[in-house]
């Protein structure tokens, strides 16, 4: 099958790769880009393990293909740090003891953010069935809820 | 002192950066081949013909194996030599591999295992326990049966009987990272194997089988996985030996990665139980004697069953000292997939057989079933008295669920919310509520008893930095960082001069999975002892240099105190090594007091018991079956836990799984032996939104009365089975749709469906 050629941003730098066109954007990502935050825990949309941003839209990256992503402007975990600084969700996730095997914390933290940059004060509710797509099997959710919840609070405060 | 400290996991930062590597994020090196298994496609029966022709032309296949192909063993089993890595010729259920196809990515090795044409001659299959138990298709060659006092004589003489069956489901491990191992061919024919596994050694020793060496030539490295839970104790054999035995006929590294469903098809989950019992109670809820029957489907291999039916046998008691109790276990081989190791490993399914008991005779009495339980359990541990001994004879010398008990119920408010809840319930007719109060004891040892020993490597550089290494494994519990704590408190210095490394053959030899909640108490202890030998060789260095006993050298705040002088512990650590003292040590440790006779079922197979309770109070929708959980109250004894931040996510974690396999997660196979629930679409585990609203955790201090490290506790199984109390809510809630003659008799996963059939049967037995 014949390759595309795909032009987009990853994480604020401009991006060239070439995919096959069956090929997922969480392919994409992990084998071509060597950005292997995003995981794949299901491939079909239900763990959300693979949360990426897509033009600010948050989606399941292994329901996209890669050759989708030309001219748009995608965000991974890797981009949320800025070099050694922390954003204060991950900081927050380390204090409250948010994550076990950590595998799930990438599509969460993504998930987060962009339940946070469009409502930054969620309520508890809120913050549980907009993360209800996104599958943890080690923490039972309680620690993930209450960095959530102090991160709007700190970000409310700074703002 | 770095131990007890709530730290947060030491690879969290790589998490929250999308940095932590696990198997599959590994850069592959240049030429890495893909690899996917053929599977069967029915339940059992003979492959009369074979076309493998249209998978070897598809595009990207480099080979195809079977079995025939092997160079040596032809075995993935962690006992019984009964499972073949690809079969030859007959196949036992849905799912089991019969080629392996070698391709240039991960989607051509997929694409191309679908294209085998292949023919079977079907034969029946045995896929429940009935059809089992019709065709006496077993393991071991009979009931495995133990007994203490005469049951059968103490349930006739009590002033009641009752007898009943249960049935629980098994449960999807749905570790979020899906089984995957990567081999590289080295000089020589050697092999070194990455891989997403609880036990590095078997693999290790299964890979050095199936290629026909000795063990030396294979080195296992395993830095974490993305979730465990027993899933990954054998269950990753079959992977590695793939990666291994087509890195040998290649030539180049392999890479392989169950997709969800694969993973979900191929590999074994929790085993799914009934339990039939008969119980003899007095009128006062005094337990005389109980006859359980378990019947355990196994799958169609053996893997580690008979362990597991031994552990439901061992914690038949749970909390509760009954002086008569028969136990008769059938461990049915059936055409599925071979049911494995599970966080409690059987605990669960026995104890949740004993809980189910304690609460009929409650519900049959009329008694609040806290009340009942209570009276049944094992004496407390107080100074003088002679401790109770179990079923098995192990005396019971550390019970503290009394004490447990009395101050999660004054905490959870537990009698104010149990009339709370009447009180609704007489006064609403379509939301029900429900509470339970449920108590854990768990045994912690592996029940094979030479699989409770552990090893460790530690090294101090010239420069003071420590290397430490370890035969446990990291799954996300945090043992490395609890493991570091320990170190860094023998040498008195910060964490940060701990390196944490992978678990890896080549440094620890012949180590157990890390099971049976085992790994800190293990580990922990190999650990200290060799850092120990390293500090005991500083301090007769300086005891000797400074003219000071060695028993006054003190190591802390980093710094090494030698009578009134104090020295860096660098500085030491760099005149040691110019004084030519060794500055590396080996660990070794094994667990005291355990002796076990499995056939009898009699000694001591656990060195102490872990212990907790929890109070869950549930809401059902009396309409639909849907319900929630509103508040949960846990009280869990950790010992005097290594690490209260890690400790209390393991509850929390477990609490969760727990609920979620007896009220959500149900596994349906058709009649054709096809497991139809493969795919999180299919299987829900708990969600976000289906935690307890309200959620309190609570770890109870008191230090461990063995000798473990710190005197801390095993906890990462003995918290699932708090999710037993959700059951019984849902029970307690359904209960209140009828007039109280008829007992709810939920079987476990008390789905919505479940829920609503049995409510259903209240409404009309009222
Ligand atoms: S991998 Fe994309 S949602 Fe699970
Ligand atoms: S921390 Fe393991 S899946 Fe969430």
């Amino acid at each position: 099958m014949s390759m595309i050629h795909v032009s987009t941003t990853v994480n604020g730098d401009e991006v060239d790769f070439v995919c096959d066109p069956r090929e997922t954007l969480l392919d994409v990502l992990r084998d071509r880009l060597a950005l292997t935050g995003a995981k794949e825990g299901c491939g079909t949309g239900d763990c959300g393990a693979c949360s990426v941003m897509v033009d600010d839209r948050l989606v399941c990256s292994c329901l996209m293909l890669g050759a989708e992503a030309e001219g748009k402007s995608i965000a991974t975990v890797e981009g949320l740090a800025k070099g050694e600084d922390l954003h204060p969700l991950q900081e927050k996730f380390i204090e409250h003891a948010a994550l076990q095997c950590g595998i799930c914390t990438p599509g969460i933290l993504v998930a987060t953010k962009a339940l946070l940059d469009k409502n930054p004060d969620p309520t508890e509710t809120e913050v549980r069935y907009w993360l209800a797509g996104n599958l943890c099997r080690c923490t039972g959710y309680d620690k993930i809820i209450r960095a959530v919840m102090d991160t709007a609070a700190d970000l409310r405060k700074a703002s | 002192m770095s131990v007890s400290r709530p730290l947060p996991h030491d690879a969290a930062r790589l998490h929250v950066t999308g940095q932590a590597r696990y198997v599959d994020d590994i850069p592959s090196p240049a030429g890495t081949l893909h690899l996917a298994f053929g599977l069967s496609e029915i339940t059992h029966g003979r492959i009369t013909h074979l076309d493998l022709d249209p998978v070897r032309q598809a595009p990207g296949v480099k080979c195809v194996l079977v079995a025939d192909d092997l160079p040596a063993a032809n075995d993935v089993s962690p006992s019984a030599h009964d499972e073949p890595l690809l079969s030859t010729g007959s196949v036992h259920y849905v799912g089991q591999p019969i080629f392996l196809v070698v391709a240039a990515s991960h989607q051509q090795a997929r694409r191309a295992a679908r294209m085998a044409v292949i023919d079977y001659a079907e034969e029946p299959a045995i896929l429940t326990i009935d059809e089992a138990l019709a065709a006496d298709s077993r393991f071991e060659n009979g009931p495995v049966e133990w007994a203490t006092g005469d049951a059968d004589q103490a349930i006739r003489d009590a002033d009641h009987q009752l007898s009943r069956s249960l049935t629980m489901g098994g449960q999807e491990h749905f570790y979020l990272e899906g089984q995957a191992a990567l081999a590289w061919p080295q000089e020589g024919g050697d092999m070194l194997v990455n891989t997403s596994t609880q036990h590095p050694t078997e693999i290790q020793h299964k890979v050095a089988e199936a290629l026909g060496v000795p063990m030396h030539a294979v080195r296992v490295e395993t830095r974490r996985m993305g979730g465990g839970f027993g899933g990954k104790e054998s269950q990753g054999n079959a992977l590695a030996v793939a990666c291994a035995v087509a890195a040998r006929a290649t030539g180049r590294p392999c890479k392989m990665r169950y997709d969800r469903d694969d993973d979900m098809v191929i590999t074994g989950k929790r085993h799914d139980f009934r339990i039939d019992y008969t119980v003899g109670y007095d009128e006062d809820g005094r337990i005389r004697g109980v006859f359980f029957e378990q019947f355990a489907r196994c799958g169609w291999a053996m893997d580690l069953s008979l362990p597991v039916a031994d552990r439901a046998m061992l914690h038949s008691d749970n909390a509760y000292h009954i002086e008569n109790m028969r136990i008769t276990s059938h461990r049915l081989k059936t055409n599925t997939q071979s049911a494995t190791a599970y966080r409690g490993f059987g605990g669960p399914q026995g104890m949740l057989g004993i809980e189910r008991v304690l609460d009929d005779v409650a519900f049959a009495l009329g008694r609040d079933p806290l009340d009942v339980r209570r009276r049944n359990f094992y004496p407390s541990a107080s100074a003088g008295s002679v401790p109770a001994t179990t079923h098995y004879g192990m005396p019971v010398e550390d019970f503290v669920l009394d004490d447990i008990c009395d101050r999660l119920a004054a905490s959870s408010d537990y009698a104010a919310r149990r009339q709370a809840v009447r009180d609704w319930n007489a006064a609403n007719p379509i939301l029900k509520k429900g509470i339970a109060l449920t108590p854990v004891k768990f045994g912690i040892s592996f029940t094979l008893t030479h699989l409770n020993q552990a090893g460790a490597l530690v090294h101090v550089y010239q420069d003071g930095s420590i290397h430490l290494n370890h035969g446990g494994t990291e799954m996300g519990q945090g043992l490395f960082q609890k493991v570091a704590q320990v170190a860094a408190a023998r040498f008195g210095v910060d964490l940060s001069m701990i390196k944490i490394t992978a678990t890896d053959t080549a440094k620890v030899p012949n180590t157990s999975a890390t099971a049976a909640s085992s790994g800190s108490d293990l580990n922990g202890m190999a650990v200290r002892i060799a850092c120990d030998t390293i500090r005991d060789r500083l301090a007769s260095f300086l005891a000797e240099r400074h003219q000071a006993e060695a028993a006054d050298v003190i190591f802390r705040d980093g710094q090494v105190h030698v009578g009134a002088e104090s020295y860096p512990f660098a500085t030491v650590i760099n005149e040691a090594y110019m004084a030519r003292i060794s500055l590396s040590a080996t660990g070794y440790y094994k667990t005291p007091k355990i002796t076990w006779d499995r056939i009898r079922g009699r000694g001591r197979p656990f060195f102490y018991f872990a212990y907790g309770a929890s109070v869950s109070e549930v809401v059902i929708d009396t309409l639909t079956g849907e319900n929630r959980i509103l508040r949960t109250d846990i009280l869990h004894d950790a010992g005097a836990s290594l690490n209260p931040a890690l400790d209390i996510g393991q509850v929390e974690g477990a609490y969760v799984q727990g609920a979620g396999w007896l009220t959500m997660e149900e596994l349906v196979w058709d009649d054709a032996g096809r497991l139809r629930t493969h795919a999180p679409s299919t299987y829900k585990i708990p969600a976000c939104s289906d935690r307890p609203d309200d959620f309190r955790v609570t770890l109870y201090e008191m230090e461990n009365r063995e000798d473990t490290i710190y005197r801390s506790k095993a906890v990462g199984e003995p918290p699932f089975m708090h999710g037993i109390s959700v059951l019984m809510a849902l029970s307690d809630a359904v209960a209140a749709c009828g007039s109280g003659g008829l007992y709810p008799d939920l079987d476990a996963p008390a789905t919505p469906e479940q829920l609503l059939t049995a409510i259903e049967r209240q409404r009309a037995a009222s």
